[in-house]
């Protein structure tokens, strides 16, 4: 039967916790298994990975490596990490593949939700806010070895600029102006996006950089993929500006790494 | 004691669909239409945030007649079971034939409810096909629920109209509808005929870009299918 008696709630999670929570396998404390830590176990889950965005002149460039690690091995090649979320805004995750991929699905769902029972987009800063309660809400998941960083960026509408919001596993949230990379290649990303950033950069240099910071990322760290030329496996970008988000053409990306290449 | 009185089932029946249909007979009219690339949905609004007709879900809308606060907790509801069963299997799995039976079996309980009024208000669940799928595939489908106060639904094949002179507009389609028109020319048949019917009204409610609530849900676009046309764009495609 039809159960009219959430109307008025724009919280599809806050449903789902109480109607269904079977259905929220791992963002549900239920499931910590008291005195377990994942990494001191033999049990490997899907990790690894460099995220990055970086703000450009006209919004915001958001990318990810394909790789995702099971302890020594590679345990996906393509896996995606970057998910748009309404036509201004995109997540990327890095952490444990399965509950990063719930978060990202989940978080999906509920931007979208709400603007269809309000009638109007939840605000870019909503989005990022709420996402700070996704990722709290995964604590007790977290301290045992399973944690969901997401970088979060998006086009504002109101204040016509690209941002980008980063996150700690506490559900802190916080601004960068300019650019950030997350994950196990991360450090190494940004190293490369610090020396080569400048403010009021193109969308072409932003490219670039972003190529350039992925392909350092997975020189350094042994759980980012680079570009695999022989499969045909490039990096996912994505730019979000006022016309919306839109992937950048796997082809533009393949000309971006034969450039860099070419140029080492 | 006092002794009930007896009322026979078909008197209450009687009762509850006359009192229904008074209260529709106001209702202005919602037409879903299928033209070329999908299901074009036009409504009599002036309001600029009410809204007749909505989106439910990626291929599905909802276009309702009569009273507001009743369809809307309703179009709520949708929205939230589609959520809730897109997130437990898959989204292809929400169609509009499970959404119309949800609707079917809440309408028609509330219908038959001893101690309840009747729901003063018609819906029509659409749901668009995609062309992004083989071309004898059941996902290419476009389908057209209509469902009455009391649950009893039809499926409806290339129009369906709700609202108080539904009969009459069906009447007018029935001669002016032809397969495959574009969106312009489909909305110019639906606008002409909301003008027929106007001039026959008492109160002149005049038929513009301003006065018409326009949507579609179109088989080409990506994984969100419903679209709420603009004034300006209303205007050229009517021009």
């Amino acid at each position: 039967m039809l159960d009219l008696s959430d109307y008025g709630n724009s919280d599809f999670f806050q449903i789902l916790k109480r109607r269904h929570p079977e259905l929220l396998a791992t963002l549900n404390s239920s499931d910590v298994v008291s005195g377990v830590n994942v990494s001191e176990s033999s049990f490997h889950p899907y990790e690894g990975t460099t995220v990055l965005a970086v703000v450009y002149d006209a919004g915001v460039v958001m990318a990810g490596d394909r790789q995702a690690t099971e302890g020594y091995q590679v345990g996906e090649r393509r896996i995606q990490k970057i998910y748009p979320v309404d036509r201004y805004s995109a997540i990327a995750v890095a952490g444990a593949a399965g509950p990063c991929i719930e978060m990202a699905k989940l978080f999906q769902v509920e931007v979208e939700f709400y603007e269809k029972t309000e009638g109007v987009s939840l605000s870019l800063e909503g989005q990022a806010n709420f996402l700070a309660h996704l990722v709290r809400s995964n604590l007790g998941l977290a301290m045992q070895g399973l944690i969901v960083l997401p970088l979060f960026a998006g086009y504002d509408l109101k204040r016509q600029r690209g941002r980008i919001f980063k996150y700690d596993a506490v559900g802190g949230r916080y601004e960068e102006d300019d650019y950030y990379a997350i994950g196990s290649g991360g450090k190494d990303a940004r190293t490369t996006l610090k020396k080569r950033y400048t403010p009021e950069i193109t969308r072409q240099n932003a490219l670039e950089i972003v190529a350039e910071a992925l392909w350092d990322a997975a020189d350094e760290d042994i759980a980012t993929g680079g570009p695999d030329l022989v499969r045909k496996i490039f990096p996912t970008l994505y730019t979000v500006t006022e016309e919306g988000v839109t992937e950048v053409p796997e082809a533009t990306v393949e000309e971006l790494y034969r450039d860099l290449i070419s140029r080492l | 004691m006092s002794t009930p009185y007896y009322v026979s089932p078909e008197q209450i029946r009687q009762d509850k669909e006359d009192f229904v249909s008074r209260g529709i007979a106001q209702a202005k009219e919602v037409v879903v239409l299928e033209y070329r690339d999908g299901l074009l949905m036009v409504a009599e609004n002036p309001r600029k945030t009410t809204f007749k007709i909505s989106e439910i879900y990626d291929r599905i809308a909802l276009a309702a007649a009569g009273r507001i606060a009743e369809y809307e907790i309703l179009r709520v509801a949708g929205i939230r079971e589609s959520e809730i069963k897109g997130f437990r299997y898959y989204r292809e799995d929400v169609t509009a034939k499970w959404l119309t039976n949800l609707y079917s079996q809440h309408m028609g309980g509330v219908a038959q409810a001893w101690d309840a009024k009747p729901l003063e208000i018609e819906l029509l669940v659409c749901e668009v096909g995609t062309t992004d799928a083989p071309a004898n595939s059941e996902l290419r489908n476009n389908q057209i629920y209509h469902i009455a106060f009391d649950g009893i639904y039809s499926e409806e094949e290339k129009y369906a109209v709700i609202g108080g002179r539904a009969t009459t507009i069906t009447e007018i389609l029935e001669q002016r509808y032809t397969d495959g028109l574009e969106m312009s020319a489909a909305l110019q048949l639906i606008t002409e005929t909301f003008r027929t019917i106007e001039a026959d009204a008492e109160d002149d409610y005049e038929i513009t870009p301003q006065t018409i609530e326009v949507a579609c849900l179109e088989q080409t676009a990506e994984r969100r299918k419903f679209r709420r046309l603009s004034t300006d764009e209303v205007t050229t495609l009517l021009s």
